[in-house]
């Protein structure tokens, strides 16, 4: 390899996850998104830190210091209160670790005899396409699989480098109307999702695709059905995961936002049976 | 002496069935005898918990764990009870049932009934799934509802066989506590479907467990069984016996680490194998046995095929005691796994430098047995298990663990996960770990789901439904109701660390 490691902002690695993705994967949590949604259950993932140091004063171990600027994180006083992402105005965290793939790959090594693959979560990983490239080159070599999780707003057809070595990307369709995207994500044009979404079934790479479904901000039905329409005869092999909103970790409205009715979930899922869907799973 | 206090309070208890009392009273007549010759020292060893024979009484006069060789009586059927083999399914079922009640172990039921899905297969051509099912319902049934004790065992695999994925619906259907199940695991040999399959109902039913096949395929010459509580046995003999040392309390003694590896160690276990190799003794010469059971006459067990189980536990709180003012802990710190390792690879040496009596199958030698544990256990945590509440948070810390200990205990040890309730969503996850930990030196490790109503104690299941009755002072069925109850609570396993959250 030449150049120099492309390294990406790492907010923790998960050994062991049994739901992103088919068996035991180590998950990695990286920093940073390029939406907000309104549902989402970890929002100090989504911007990186801006050294305010409004987090410093509120530490009550210590682990936080500004120096040069730069606010310090001291993973091994960190007492884990999460105080600093609570007070963060713009949904970051100083907790994170600048990581290349190599290191990455070292913090997951002793886990390889349990796992299948690895799987890389957020934030939206596709921010880190190098990154990502030399992770999933490094994680192949083990023999693991390299699966992203991702909200398909960058165009995939552009990452040839990184598609090469990924095995699949579960995709998270937020909304199907544009004006109902826009709400719930805070971005104008959900195309590329769409796009994505045709793309990556044609070529194999899309295992799963993901629908949450918040009451009042989610145009659920409307996915569903126009997830099935892009796919076709995709919908008899690509599962389809139809999570309820949950409170829990939300921020803003969400927190003020009633969590669907089993009922409600089940008429989704009655709705993509009879879109012939045959792997649904209902979270 | 004989308790005349206990024997009254057998015979009018309102707790017990009839069947309980009975057995109570068999007990009770066997401790009046004083057949065992026992040195002070041994004595001084049973009065501090160091050495405890697991109430197994006072005068054997059967081997405590029997393994008899199911598919020679299917082949032959049995003279003494006068059954011809069988020759269809219905058959085959009926003359299990009545085999099974003929055999004798220290539950006074059977504590291994066999490769069920071995003994089944050949019998299913004729029939469809729904008829065997409706077979096997009412097999499994009867055993859950006349083995009143369920340290007893059934296995299957390592082959998927219909049988085995029939008898897996079966179960998930029943929810039985009796007989357990082990499925005997080969990644070679075994399908992952089938794999999945299992585990999928192990989530629901706390069954089957897993046991390495390939770890354990070699412990005895012609083939190994899984029986009561994770004894890895010899198919077609048993264990005479089984006598521990509970490693904490030989530990109270101990003035240093040095003191303990030994001079404590080498006394106390010495002066057990003399204990167990007396057990042995008056089984095989006095108690009439092998000459009376119908099972060694038929050849469904041999006299040369039974061995002497030699049962270790605690030795988590034994390391953490003898490391006391070093704060170091066992599951934590190297410094203290590594003196685990010791203290195991001292006990190994000592032990097979020992005679076993009557014992050829092992080259005259004991087998080590990681020892689960006693309703009456406080703060002894079972064979080399991390005791509840100091788990690693990272399981897979827990299982590369297991993994450094398990290989000494070739009679067989485990390791008991509450499951987190979602994984049945993906049950290659749980197998993808099993897999790794196997891998990884673990020769046995069973499931259940956090939520379940079927828990498991230290190797047997009780249903949590049963153990409330029972506070209440309700008769229940199973015996081992009354051991889990108490133990539940004792070792706090409700807080059992809940895995692949």
């Amino acid at each position: 390899m030449t150049g120099k490691a492309a390294i990406a902002p790492v907010n923790r690695v998960v050994p062991l996850s049994t739901v992103d993705g088919p068996g035991a994967r180590s998950t990695i949590f990286l920093q940073g998104c390029n939406i907000a949604c309104l549902y989402c259950h970890n929002p100090e993932t989504q911007q990186l830190c801006r050294h305010c140091g409004q987090c410093v004063a509120v530490c009550p171990a210590d682990a936080l210091t500004m120096k040069n600027g730069k606010v310090m994180w001291n993973e091994a006083a960190c007492i884990g209160c999460d105080a600093c992402q609570k007070i963060c105005p713009y949904n970051a965290t100083p907790k994170i670790h600048w990581m290349a793939a190599a290191q990455v790959m070292e913090a997951i090594r002793p886990n390889l005899p349990f796992i299948r693959g690895i799987t890389v979560s957020g934030g939206e990983c596709t921010l880190y396409p190098a990154f990502l490239e030399e992770l999933f080159q490094q994680a192949h070599k083990q023999g693991l699989t390299c699966l992203m999780d991702s909200n398909g707003m960058v165009d995939f057809q552009q990452l040839s480098g990184l598609m090469a070595v990924t095995d699949g990307v579960m995709l998270d369709v937020k909304a199907w109307d544009t004006a109902v995207y826009q709400t719930l994500t805070g971005v104008a044009d959900n195309s590329p999702v769409k796009r994505n979404l045709a793309w990556l079934y044609q070529v194999g790479k899309l295992p799963e695709v993901r629908v949450v479904y918040m009451p009042g901000y989610v145009d659920a039905k409307a996915a569903v059905e126009g997830i099935a329409s892009i796919l076709g005869a995709g919908v008899q092999t690509v599962k389809l995961k139809l999570i309820a909103f949950r409170c829990h970790g939300v921020r803003g409205v969400a927190e003020q936002t009633r969590e669907p009715e089993k009922n409600e979930m089940e008429s989704l899922n009655n709705l993509a049976e009879k879109l012939g869907f045959l792997h649904i799973q209902l979270v | 002496m004989f308790d005349t206090e206990n024997t009254y309070k057998i015979v009018t208890s309102q707790k017990l069935t009839h069947e309980q009392k009975l057995m109570g009273l068999a007990k009770a007549a066997e401790n009046g005898l004083d057949v065992l010759d026992i040195p002070e020292k041994t004595q001084h060893y049973f009065s501090t918990g160091a050495i405890n024979d697991l109430f197994e009484g006072h005068a054997p006069y059967r081997p405590r764990y029997t393994m008899p060789d199911y598919a020679r009586f299917v082949k032959n059927g049995s003279a003494f009870l006068g059954l011809e083999p069988p020759a269809d399914l219905d058959e085959l079922l009926n003359s299990l049932m009545i085999l099974y009640r003929h055999v004798p172990s220290i539950t006074n039921f059977p504590v291994f009934l066999g490769s069920l899905d071995k003994l089944i297969d050949p019998f299913l051509d004729g029939y469809t799934d729904d008829e065997i099912r409706k077979k096997l319902r009412l097999f499994m049934t009867y055993l859950d509802r006349t083995i009143t004790d369920s340290f007893c065992h059934a296995n299957l695999g390592p082959e998927e066989t219909r049988a085995g994925n029939l008898i897996l619906d079966v179960e998930a259907e029943l929810k039985n506590t009796v007989p357990n199940f082990t499925i005997k695991y080969d990644p070679a040999v075994t399908p992952d479907a089938f794999m999945e399959k299992a585990i999928q109902t192990s989530l629901l039913c706390s069954n089957p467990a897993i046991c390495n096949d390939t770890a354990n395929c070699d412990v005895y010459p012609g083939g190994y069984g899984i029986s009561s509580c994770y004894n890895i046995l010899p198919i077609g003999g048993g264990a005479y016996t089984l006598t521990r040392v509970t490693l904490r309390k030989l530990a109270d003694e101990a003035r240093d680490v040095r003191h303990f590896l030994n001079e404590l160690l080498p006394e106390c276990l010495t002066l057990m194998a003399d204990y167990i190799n007396q057990r042995i003794r008056f089984l095989v010469e006095k108690s009439g046995f092998m000459e009376s059971s119908f099972l060694i006459k038929e050849g469904l067990m041999e006299k040369d095929r039974f061995v002497a189980m030699f049962g270790v536990t605690g030795l988590a709180e034994c390391v953490n005691h003898l490391l006391r003012n070093e704060d170091k802990m066992y599951g934590r710190d190297k410094e203290a796994d590594d003196l685990a390792e010791e203290i195991l690879k001292t006990i190994r040496t000592l032990v097979d430098g020992m005679e076993a009596a009557y014992s050829p199958l092992y080259g005259n030698r004991f087998v080590l047995h990681a020892q689960v544990g006693l309703d009456s256990d406080h703060g002894v945590t079972s064979g080399v298990r991390i005791p509840v509440g100091d788990e690693p948070d990272d399981f897979f810390a827990y299982l590369r663990h297991s993994g450094r200990y398990h290989h000494f205990f070739p009679a067989g040890v485990g390791d008991i996960f509450p499951i987190a309730t979602n994984v049945d969503q993906n049950p290659a996850a749980l197998l993808d770990v099993v897999k790794g930990a196997f891998a990884g030196g673990m020769h046995y490790m069973s499931f259940y789901a956090a939520d379940s109503d079927l828990v498991r104690i230290t190797g047997y299941l009780v249903k949590r439904s049963e153990m409330e009755k029972f506070r209440k002072d309700a008769v229940v069925l199973q015996n081992t109701t009354h051991l889990g109850a108490p133990n539940y609570e004792d070792n706090r396993l409700a807080e059992r660390k809940v895995r692949m959250v």
